[in-house]
């Protein structure tokens, strides 16, 4: 099983939305998040174009944060989520450093936190509560490892990128574009 | 039985998704009947309990989730919910922010003076209500019940209404119609028969074409609508945009038609000559329904592409390309009407040159268009009739003949004395609107609260409107008290519960409670005949075949309609309910009253060198000023940034990020800087910044002096005459780079 989160930067309208669900949901404190959104726009007015997106942790299936852990408390889960577990993190911020997507953040509390997947949703058989929450319907989830699914099959149909390909990371949250 | 029955499935919906971690299980399993035993990460046993939101008048119903200790945790729309399905939108997620808010206001407040000095002191609630009731009394003494005025918004208005029609007053106004969608709910009237209303019963989720005259679907977040967009670029629709700047909705759209501002009635009118000279408009529809179609092609004759071009910077080939794109869609096709539609004055006339537009492409009442709304009748919980006022709210708007709200400004002239006031105004009760970014003209309206005997206002929050106030009365959230039921018009009727979450947070009390207790003091024991809303929402939900358990458990309830099909049926014999039953491209009820009876484009002012059209609008983020002191939002924008077109940037000397005052064609000057945010989404003619920022109370301590208010620089205001709508969008403004406050900075 290979988690993966497809979205559709053709419909995503960046209001951030998954970013106050995912703090809500997380317990996330005020100044901090696990999601964010970015805006580009090229061109000139009035030959422009505009992309909006939700931006995250991109549980790489090669993951340079897993990799230079100390202690381990980076590690990858079942589905290859890539996870930190707070009480093996001794805060050193490596993880943070080695980050191309900028993902991490040191919690107050000193461990470093990110974005889950919301893996305690998944084993409700729940979605990630971005995904859930957005009002444009522009995230879909589920296993790439599976044919069938539905991001499986986006991703056959659709032209898509990922973020910092050159980086190698082999990341797992894909955006849908024109 | 019911009850088993539903933690039945309940069960087994658990089970089921247990095992199978599947994207199918996914997006079978239903997120409301799963959702009640839910644990967020971290957070033990939390209990759901039925609401709606109050983040803004979409009113979209959730589930608030509050742990053991009783804090609001989280919130989750209601998946039977048509204005939400399930998904709330940033601001109703981030409702939890409203309840946190330390800032809030949390006990009455009076103003007094002590030593030479005004200021508030805590008070008692029954120091409070007595005093308001005593002030109210007075008033009614001395000149009438009629002058009492109640300006008002959201739910708190409701039970204030009540206490004011109770009491003999029916002197009352809401920003929401003439600063916002009074003038598209008459040009459709006019055009139509009926109003738009709200939610806007466009049928985009099954449009081909979507057409958007500066409306910013996806910055301002009126749920159910971006959903369907989102649904409509799934589907393939064209999405159609005009706006000056490039807003989130153009920047999804096939077609992007970056306007002069002003111009859109020219537009529209070469709009309808294409339709109509190609022969591409909906014949049947417009013969069998149609009224003056005759009047309108000789009108739009001269109306070509061409001469739309000189006035819009709109390419006639674009216009004939956008023309025929909403031909080939028709009837399924939406013109649509937008939502804050007062910009310059001839208002309601654009709201008709986009009716009527919809009449020639057959869309009001078809599949794609518009479908035919349905709402339940919530009973009144039996009371008295209310005493007849010897004046009100039309006689204040009677110089606007089709005014059918309380107009706000007329309310407040009405409060400056003046010996030609036929109508004077005493005092006012202000609930959940904050006037002071409400209304335009701060002049004007800082004369009227200033002449006033007595101003008691109700709020959550410390708003800049609460500093003007006698008395503050600190309303408690939606989170934590019961209300109004809810029902909306939609597709199918449906109605929604909103029960209190959790106990209200410091002294704070509910809006229906605030209202009974005035009530009781000024002797309208016979209006509020019951203990509290409970009883009265029990005894409605009876009467609608329902109960309050049940709604406990399911927070909405959907009915079947009973008006008839959704659109107009085949050849369909209809009667619209204009004057003459039939759709009104030449309305004769404008012409007797003096106005055009067909759209004219007439030409308005444009800035001068060196200022620029002061454009505003609303940020995904934040509902007007109400939200952006609420710290989970205002994490996410806290202050609003000027956009400026790089050639502007480089012409003024500006630099991204650098602060300016802004100062208006009438010489007013913004109270606070704000950061300049270079970028091509704007034209070289107008700059444009979020609504509802450079609050300056500072007792919201986030959103203190934090960016700049739109509102304080709109001071010349061009009156719609059809319906009394404040036009806002003739406002310029030139930049200052140097602080203009510095010498009296303390
Ligand atoms: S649209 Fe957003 S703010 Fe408005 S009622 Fe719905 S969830 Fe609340």
């Amino acid at each position: 099983m290979r988690y993966a989160m497809v979205i559709d930067t053709l419909k995503c309208v960046g209001c951030s939305d998954c970013v106050v669900a995912c703090q809500t949901e997380n317990n996330v404190p005020i100044g901090y998040c696990r999601d964010w959104i970015t805006e580009s726009v090229s061109g000139t007015y009035p030959t422009l174009e505009l992309e909006l997106k939700s931006e995250r942790c991109n549980h790489c299936s090669s993951a340079p944060c897993v990799r230079c852990c100390p202690t381990g408390a980076s590690h990858i889960v079942e589905g290859g989520i890539v996870k930190v577990t707070a009480n093996e993190c001794i805060g050193c911020g490596a993880c943070i450093e080695s980050c191309p997507y900028d993902a991490r953040y040191q919690h107050p509390e000193g461990h470093v936190d990110k974005c889950t997947f919301c893996h305690h949703r998944l084993e409700k058989g729940q979605l990630p509560a971005c995904v859930s929450v957005c009002p444009t319907k522009c995230m879909y989830f589920g296993d790439l490892d599976d044919p069938t699914s539905e991001v499986s099959q986006l991703l056959k149909s659709r032209k898509h990128k990922v973020l910092a390909p050159e980086a190698g990371t082999k990341p797992n949250v894909y955006y849908l574009i024109k | 039985m019911v009850n088993s029955r539903r933690s039945f499935i309940k069960i087994s919906a658990l089970g089921a998704s247990g095992i199978a971690l599947t994207p199918l299980a996914f997006s079978s399993i239903n997120e409301s009947t799963l959702s009640e035993n839910l644990l967020a990460e971290g957070t033990k046993n939390l209990k759901r309990t039925a609401t709606y939101c109050e983040v803004c008048f979409w009113k979209c119903a959730a589930w608030a989730y509050t742990d053991e200790e009783g804090n609001v945790k989280k919130l989750v729309g209601n998946e039977n919910d048509p204005h939400c399905n399930g998904r709330l939108c940033p601001r109703g997620t981030g409702g939890v922010g409203m309840y946190n808010d330390k800032d809030r206001l949390k006990t009455p407040l009076i103003r007094k003076t002590i030593d030479g000095k005004e200021t508030f002191v805590e008070a008692s609630w029954d120091e409070a209500l007595d005093l308001v009731a005593s002030k109210f009394k007075g008033i009614k003494k001395k000149y009438g019940a009629e002058s009492l005025g109640l300006l008002k918004h959201g739910c708190p208005g409701a039970h204030f209404n009540h206490l004011f029609r109770s009491f003999g007053s029916e002197t009352d106004a809401e920003p929401a119609y003439a600063q916002c969608r009074g003038p598209r709910e008459t040009g459709f009237a006019l055009t139509f028969g009926s109003w738009v209303g709200s939610p806007e019963p466009t049928d985009i989720r099954d449009t081909k074409c979507l057409v958007l005259i500066g409306s910013h679907i996806g910055e301002n977040m009126h749920n159910s609508q971006i959903q369907e967009m989102s649904d409509a670029i799934d589907n393939g629709a064209t999405i159609i945009t005009v706006d000056p700047r490039l807003s989130t909705a153009a920047s999804k759209s096939d077609y992007w038609l970056p306007i002069k501002p002003s111009t859109d009635i020219a537009l529209l009118l070469a709009w309808m000559h294409v339709l109509i000279y190609e022969d591409i408009y909906d014949k049947d529809y417009v013969e069998r329904y149609g009224l003056g179609f005759d009047e309108l092609k000789e009108h739009v004759k001269d109306f070509t592409p061409e001469w739309a071009y000189g006035i819009t910077t709109i390419k006639p080939d674009q216009i004939r390309k956008t023309a025929r794109a909403m031909g080939a869609a028709s009837p399924a096709v939406i013109i649509h009407p937008g939502r804050h539609v007062v910009w310059y004055g001839d208002d309601t006339q654009r709201a008709r040159a986009m009716a009527i537009l919809n009449g020639l492409l057959g869309s009001w009442g078809r599949r794609g268009g518009f479908y035919f709304k349905e709402k339940i009748k919530i009973p009144d919980f039996p009371h008295p009739p209310y005493p007849e006022p010897k004046w009100g709210w039309k006689e204040l708007a009677a110089k606007y003949p089709l005014a059918d709200m309380g107009i706000t400004t007329e309310l407040i002239r009405a409060s400056i004395p003046n010996k030609d006031n036929k109508y004077q105004i005493k005092a006012w009760m202000v609930a959940g609107t904050n006037l002071i970014q409400s209304i335009p003209d701060t002049k004007l309206l800082l004369e009227a609260i200033d002449a006033l005997e007595f101003l008691v206002v109700i709020d959550t929050m410390p708003m800049d409107i609460t500093g003007y106030a006698d008395v503050i009365l600190p309303e408690c959230t939606y989170l934590e008290r019961c209300d109004i039921l809810r029902s909306a018009t939609n597709r199918e009727p449906s109605i929604a519960l909103r029960v209190a979450a959790t106990t209200p947070k410091y002294n704070t009390k509910p809006g229906s409670w605030i209202a009974r207790e005035i009530g009781l003091r000024l002797g309208l024991d016979e209006y509020y005949n019951y203990e509290n809303l409970k009883e009265v929402i029990e005894w409605q939900l009876e009467q609608l075949g329902s109960s309050l358990e049940e709604m406990k458990k399911i927070g909405v309830k959907k009915f079947p309609r009973k008006s008839g099909s959704m659109y107009i049926t085949e050849g369909e014999h209809h009667e619209f309910g204009t004057q003459s039953g039939k759709v009104e491209f030449y309305s004769a009820e404008l012409e007797e009253l003096g106005f055009d009876p067909m759209p004219v484009y007439k030409s308005h002012d444009h800035p001068e060198q060196g200022f620029y059209r002061l454009n505003y609008g609303r940020s995904p983020m934040h509902t007007f000023s109400r939200t952006i002191n609420n710290p989970n939002l205002n994490d996410l924008m806290d202050e609003n940034k000027l956009w400026v077109n790089p050639k502007v940037a480089r012409i003024e000397g500006l630099k991204n990020e650098q602060e300016v005052w802004l100062e208006n064609q009438d010489g007013v000057i913004s109270e606070f800087p704000i950061k300049v945010r270079v970028t091509e989404r704007i034209r070289w003619d107008s700059v444009y910044m979020y609504h509802g920022f450079g609050q300056h109370n500072k007792k919201l301590s986030r959103a203190y002096g934090k960016g700049a208010c739109d509102t304080q620089l709109i001071t010349k205001i061009s009156t719609d005459p059809i319906m009394g709508g404040s036009a806002m969008r003739g406002n310029f403004v030139k930049f200052i780079t140097n602080n203009p406050h510095k010498d009296i900075e303390v």
